[in-house]
């Protein structure tokens, strides 16, 4: 069905950043700003939700230029999903910003550049035409790389040219990528492109553009070899900004891998095979790596390493079942993720420190926050009945039911090693007698901050660890959309149908 | 470079570039100009009277710094982007006045966007040429 008006997540956040940018200095206009429009930004995401959820997938033809050749925007049930907890977790780190992040960063733009950030991804999950997914990409990485840098610290700049140079290479493999594609198939539509794609002959040459693909998006997403940028750089900027990139960047190239090799490219043994190789080895050495770490910023982004390996798993198993799994855990993991880096944030401001063997004594001290902070830690680790088990419930039985017994295997070793690592992190952080630290003069700590800046702090944290609450409480209701979503993509006619209308029922 | 040749000619190519620069961001759409050209072409010649009569004198002569032209030109093409939707068409779609108007010729909502790039483009070029210039 034709809906103009699905494109509106995308231009609200424009008009957010525009709007922001003419209050370039004056910063506290910029936080009232920033918290109304991101709640209202939540707003328009859940009525997309319900609209789709209710009348079935929606499309919009960019300035009327019918399918195969204009930009078709196509709000299906996984791309709203996606919209929804994007906004949600935009909404989270931007109240967040409002109380954490510096004014001297903040003149440099620092809102303006988040919301075009979260366009990006808005734009990422709707858009139907694999140019302008490359499109959106590149948004993406140019508003990370200013929020990266922005401060300019010596740490934030060695992180920075770490993640610039892998991002821009992989954006130069994923560019490649769509130019073979496009010569051999003739079309950019990814609607288009699924059906051109099945009859070429050469599937030689298609196996190798799909590894291209895989490359592309490996890289962005950070799977097994490809992964070691993303612990080099993610723990450099503040924590406001490594909420972010953890929670959504890694999983806007999860998205576009489930997206293109469900739709497009769908996995010969061959390249089944390979993902479930890759999985196991992502799992492995993102648990191994956390393991090691000391920095509790660092044992976070491991630990998104290792847990890109289980959605890479649900792909590579290749069944409902288990793609189902991947959605539920890719669910799962926005929130939790992007909660964790936020609270990784509250505890700097509370003791000036994230070094685990330093920290102690936050359960005697502060009981209510560790309590809250328990929630994404046991929901991470997957203690039941918090939203981490479900997922993994789901994926072991998919496994099962397929006879992956290797596969598996991992993922219960990945499980373990997250709950080890955790278990750690919580007795060392929480439960280990206080030392006491010394007061670091540039570090501004929460018992010095305005009783606003407090809240704001709190808060998204609070609203976050509710929502993995509910998904874990409530997950009958994930179930059955994580089990829809699983339908369209394993079976994409539906979505065909939307995009190109009578086309692709002329066979 | 204060050579007097190149000072006297500066002041006469900054009105003559900025009106060649409306004229390619008018002529667009159909034929080679539009937005992004024009707008480079604009900010050179303002580029131009800064190396020839110093940044202090061009800052005077803008009034506003140049930065301030991003947010008001990604408010335009925002807007004209935007107003299909008011009348339930899709995003982007070109709508036209259906006279055309003498000199400028056919006017719609591409003819918006691109006065909204023009402006993004100098905003965002002089803005960098004079941070640049600034710290050297």
């Amino acid at each position: 069905m034709n809906n103009p008006y699905i494109v509106l997540p995308v231009i609200f956040q424009l008009l957010t950043s525009v709007l922001l940018m003419f209050f370039w200095y004056r910063v506290n206009a910029q936080r009232l700003i920033t918290i109304i429009c991101s709640i209202i930004s939540v707003g328009i995401a859940t009525w997309l939700f319900k609209e789709v959820y209710q009348n079935g997938i929606l499309t919009m033809q960019a300035g009327e230029w019918q399918a195969p050749f204009g930009i078709t925007f196509v709000a299906d049930l996984f791309s709203t999903t996606m919209v929804l907890l994007t906004a949600i977790s935009g909404m989270a780190v931007g109240i967040f910003s409002t109380g954490s992040i510096r004014n001297a960063r903040l003149k440099f733009g620092y809102f303006p550049i988040l919301n075009f950030l979260l366009m990006g991804l808005h734009g990422a999950f709707l858009t139907g035409d694999i140019f302008n997914l490359y499109v959106w990409f590149e948004i993406i990485i140019i508003a990370s790389f200013v929020l990266i840098t922005i401060g300019g610290e010596k740490a934030q700049i060695e992180g920075a040219i770490k993640y610039v140079t892998m991002n821009l290479l992989a954006s130069a493999i994923f560019l490649t990528a769509i130019a073979i594609l496009y010569g051999l198939a003739g079309s950019l539509n990814m609607a288009d492109l699924s059906i051109q794609v099945a009859e070429i002959e050469n599937r030689g040459l298609v196996n190798v553009v799909a590894i291209l693909f895989l490359v592309g998006f490996g890289i962005k997403s950070a799977i097994f070899p490809l992964y070691f940028w993303l612990p080099a750089s993610y723990h450099t900027p503040p924590p406001a900004i490594s909420a972010v990139f953890g929670g959504l960047l890694t999983k806007v190239g999860v998205y576009a891998l489930l997206r293109i090799f469900t739709l497009i490219f769908i996995p010969d043994e061959f390249l089944g095979n390979l993902l479930i190789v890759l999985a196991c080895m992502t799992i492995l050495s993102g648990g191994l790596g956390a393991i090691l770490q000391v920095n509790m910023r660092k044992i976070f982004s491991y630990l998104i390493v290792c847990h890109i390996g289980f959605m890479l798993a649900g792909l590579g198993i290749y069944t409902e079942l288990a793609i189902m799994g991947a959605i539920f855990y890719l669910i799962h993991d926005i929130i939790v993720k992007t909660n964790l880096f936020l609270a990784s944030g509250l505890i700097f401001k509370l003791k000036g420190t994230l070094n685990i063997e330093k920290l102690g004594g936050l359960y005697k001290k502060y009981p209510k926050f560790s309590l809250l902070i328990a929630i994404p830690l046991f929901s991470l680790a997957g203690i039941p009945p918090l939203s981490g088990f479900w997922a993994k419930v789901f994926l072991i039985e998919g496994g099962y039911k397929e006879n992956e017994w290797m596969l598996i295997g991992f993922i219960i070793l990945g499980s373990f090693l997250t709950l080890w690592v955790i278990a750690k992190l919580w007795s060392e952080v929480f439960w280990k007698d206080a030392v006491d630290l010394p007061k670091k003069i540039n570090v501004k700590y929460f018992h010095e901050l305005k009783p606003f800046k407090r809240w704001a702090m709190v808060i998204p944290i609070i609203l976050l660890a509710g929502t993995s609450l509910y998904i874990g409480l409530a997950a009958e209701h994930i179930i059955v959309l994580s089990k829809q979503i699983a339908a369209e993509l394993i079976n994409p006619t539906a979505y065909l149908d939307a995009v190109l209308g009578i086309k692709s029922q002329t066979p | 470079m204060k050579t007097l040749i190149f000072k006297t000619a500066s002041t006469y190519l900054l009105p003559l570039l900025v009106l060649f620069s409306v004229f390619i961001l008018l002529r667009g759409h159909y034929l080679p100009g539009g937005g992004f050209v024009g707008g480079l072409i604009a900010s050179i010649a303002f580029v131009i009277h800064s190396f020839a009569n110093g940044l202090e004198q061009t800052k005077n002569l803008i009034k506003f710094h140049p930065g301030f032209l991003m947010p008001v030109g990604l408010c335009i093409a925002l807007i004209s982007g935007a107003a299909p939707l008011f009348i339930e068409q899709s995003f982007m779609t070109g709508l036209w006045f259906e006279n055309p108007i003498p000199v400028i010729g056919m006017v719609g909502s591409a003819l918006f966007f691109d006065a909204g790039v023009y402006l993004v483009v100098i905003g965002v070029t002089l803005t960098i040429i004079f941070t640049i210039s600034e710290t050297l």
